[in-house]
């Protein structure tokens, strides 16, 4: 992965979420709900700046990190799109929901577009399970979606090209 | 304070708010200001309903009346026709799928007839956001009662009395992990609630939070009273926003009405609830896991004992409880332990509530007496299969638990009864399947959500499901042999038997309650190389008979890929090497011209 080198604000900003927590040590994961919520993810150099102010090894950073699903290493897309996976969902066939938005956006769950767009991803159920199969896009829930309309569902978030093939 | 003669309920729940419940709260008060109704009408967003199959629901109090599938545009003629002319709105009314009636109100709905709301008690009821709300309907009468009337004994008596037992799956008697947690000795305890849901299709804990916070933190704090603790932390997932803000608005509102803080009632006990959020990871609802997490660690089990009683958060003594638990307790102290331990079976009291979901007509949340039979909850509640298919069977307790079948159907539901039967109850997620849905795949599904969630800590876990995912997958390939069959079986006994956590020892459940409850459908696949349910894409092609197809264009113009062609008006044909296997065709065609082979 490429080093990436970050603002002088922003370690700033990574300093003071810390500091709000007192910079202990029991509080990381907090800090890192934090920090995600305005970084949109956690590469390893913000890591390497919580580690400091934490005074505690950046491996353990890692480990918590690359530990819960909830965060990610990896930016997301302007439009994180993901398909729920919990088992409702499932048996009404939010699999072949999944594989459609594979097919059109050419990604795999977990990657972004390469213009930046769309990600896509798998959640473990919203509790919407009534709507089942449900497609979450940013905070937009679509219920009983197939995989017909994911064509669709995309192109209102294209501008301009409504239907075309992308 | 207005004396409202009427109450609009509007479903609040994530399931009704994602089909615009919000937008119609609006309406609703924009044409009751239209019409100078003010006074007289108040519209209140409450928890779930659990009616979600229907969402989003509206109901109207004083007589019940219960609106289905509302638009936000039916805001205005529900306010012209049924509050000031008093005619109810009949389309918007539940048409009962047997008699085809229009039910009017929800007293006679099949859904709601057999349940008894416990720990639901209050959610469709009563706004969330408001406390006084909360304590108009008895809240914190059980605290107060507590403190003044009751040593902490008396409680945890009380509590063992009524037979309550853990609602997050495992059944451990509640008044007793309590008394545990109470003798052991150490300057600062804690009180945990454990809202980390991990179980994909259940979401009764979500709708409590989200409905009806108020009660867990008065559990908890009756709970801190009697193992002698302060201080109260709930672990909750991130990914429910809505519970969070809910719960936090609680919190506030406790705190400043003093049933939260120094000296709560006057009474000199301290009490006081801070959240923790989870970070998705289903590992973290074993209770060492998820005290891990807390301390900001990776949410990896330890063995146990030490169990959390003695040495649980930063080294405390700690009591872990589930929210559907903690819902139960201040009902239990207000209308005693003999009348809680009426209800449910010998073994089992109270209620349970379940997520209903899959393949079934009426999906949502429902809460009935331990000992109800599947059937009486499939098929009067759920409302039998959907789209009038054969069931074929019914999931409970998530991954860590099995398929039950037909032959299960009569079985009283209580923590015993589902073990003996091979599966268990787990936190309460109930998935229905039909003829259409292939038991190889669904231990599959599960198998993969394990490895997922895998924390790797341990062998067994981490490379034996590993293991037995491979071998299922060869087997939907179409790539099985029957030795494979055995090895299943070998391999699941042994990352039971082995296993650290409950993850672990409950993981292979799935595949082998389908092995032994669906064991000629795995022989279809390994020996005669068919899905008849049709999932396992390898093992199926899909065909258009040229003697029915008219050549009407459809499965042409519906193919994602190009795969069929053919002149109008004369059969058309699939090409294998393209198809897909999406079986948008077989879901257009019209004339059933498209086969499954």
């Amino acid at each position: 992965m490429p080093k990436i080198k970050i603002a002088e604000n922003t370690v700033q900003l990574i300093r003071e979420i810390c500091t709000k927590y007192g910079n202990e040590e029991g509080e990381l994961i907090n800090v890192l709900h934090n920090v995600q919520d305005k970084l949109g993810y956690l590469p390893a150099e913000v890591q390497e700046v919580i580690a400091r102010e934490l005074n505690i090894p950046v491996a353990r950073i890692y480990g918590v990190v690359t530990f819960y699903s909830f965060f990610s290493m990896l930016p997301k897309g302007e439009h994180p799109i993901s398909v729920c996976m919990g088992t409702a969902c499932y048996v009404r066939g939010s699999e072949q929901v999944l594989e459609e938005f594979k097919r059109q956006l050419k990604i795999d769950v977990g990657q972004t577009t390469p213009d930046g767009k769309f990600s896509l991803g798998s959640l473990r159920c919203v509790g919407a399970c009534g709507l089942a199969p449900v497609v979450m896009v940013g905070e937009k829930v679509y219920g009983r979606v197939s995989p017909q309309q994911v064509r669709k569902i995309l192109s209102d978030y294209i501008i301009g090209c409504p239907h075309s093939e992308s | 304070m207005t004396e409202f003669k009427t109450h609009i309920m509007v479903c609040g729940g994530t399931g009704c708010r994602a089909s615009q419940s919000e937008k119609i709260r609006q309406n609703l008060n924009t044409a009751i200001q239209e019409y100078g109704l003010e006074d007289d009408v108040q519209v209140v967003m409450t928890g779930c309903f659990g009616f979600c199959e229907k969402g989003p629901v509206v109901k109207i109090i004083p007589d019940n009346t219960f609106y289905v599938q509302v638009k936000p545009e039916d805001a205005d003629l529900i306010i012209q026709e049924h509050i000031i002319k008093g005619r109810k709105v009949s389309h918007l009314l539940y048409e009962d799928p047997k008699t085809k009636e229009m039910v009017s109100d929800s007293k006679h709905m099949d859904f709601y007839k057999k349940q008894i709301r416990i720990a639901l008690r209050n959610c469709g009821f009563i706004n969330p956001e408001n406390i006084d709300e909360y304590i108009a309907r008895d809240g914190y009468a059980a605290l107060g009662k507590v403190l003044t009337e009751m040593t902490p004994e008396q409680v945890i008596a009380e509590m063992k009395q009524s037979g309550l037992r853990g609602r997050g799956g495992g059944g451990f008697p509640t008044g007793l992990k309590w008394e545990i947690t109470r003798k052991s000795q150490n300057d600062q305890k804690y009180v945990v609630c454990n809202a980390d849901e991990g179980d994909p299709g259940a979401f009764m804990d979500r709708s409590i939070l989200e409905g009806d916070p108020n009660s867990v933190i008065e559990a908890m704090a009756i709970c801190g009273y009697c193992i002698g603790a302060n201080q109260g932390l709930v672990y909750i997932r991130a990914e429910y926003p809505l519970a969070i803000d809910r719960l936090r608005t609680a919190l506030k509102q406790a705190r400043e009405y003093g049933l939260l803080g120094k000296d709560i009632l006057g009474t000199g006990f301290n009490f006081d609830i801070e959240l923790r959020y989870g970070a998705g990871a289903f590992v973290c609802g074993e209770e060492t896991a998820l005290i891990h997490s807390m301390e900001g660690l990776r949410g990896e089990p330890t063995f146990k004992p030490p169990f959390p009683a003695v040495s649980g958060y930063k080294g405390k003594p700690t009591n872990v409880n589930n929210v559907e638990t903690f819902a139960n307790v201040p009902v239990i102290i207000n209308k005693g332990a003999n009348w809680f331990n009426k209800i449910g079976s010998e073994k089992s009291k109270g209620t349970k509530v379940f997520a209903l979901a899959g393949k079934i007509n009426n999906v949502g949340l429902i809460e009935v007496p331990m000992g109800t039979t599947l059937r009486e909850v499939i098929y009067e509640i759920g409302g039998g299969i959907k789209d009038g298919k054969k069931f074929k069977a019914v999931q409970t307790g998530g991954p860590s638990g099995g398929c039950l079948t037909e032959k299960h159907l009569d079985t009283p539901i209580d923590f015993d009864n589902l073990i003996a039967a091979g599966s268990m109850m787990g936190s309460g997620g109930m998935i229905v399947m039909d003829e259409d849905s292939c038991m190889v795949s669904i231990a599959k599904f599960y198998l993969e959500f394990t490895l997922d969630e895998s924390c790797g800590k341990c062998a067994p876990c981490r490379i034996g499901n590993k293991r037995l995912h491979e071998i299922l997958n060869k087997i939907t390939q179409g790539n099985g042999t029957k030795t494979d069959l055995d090895r299943l079986r070998l391999l699941g006994n042994v990352i039971k038997d082995c296993s650290l956590c409950g993850l672990g020892q409950t993981s292979p459940n799935p595949v082998l309650s389908t092995l032994t409850n669906f064991y000629n459908e795995y022989i279809d696949h390994v020996e005669n190389h068919k899905c008849s349910a049709g999932q396992c894409k390898a093992l199926l092609k899909y065909v258009i008979d040229p003697e029915i197809c008219t050549g009407c264009t459809l499965c042409f113009r519906n193919c994602p890929v190009g795969a069929i062609s053919g002149e109008k008006k004369s059969p058309h044909s699939i090409d294998q090497s393209l198809c897909i296997k999406c079986g948008a065709c077989y879901e257009k065609c019209k004339f059933n011209a498209i086969r499954i082979a």
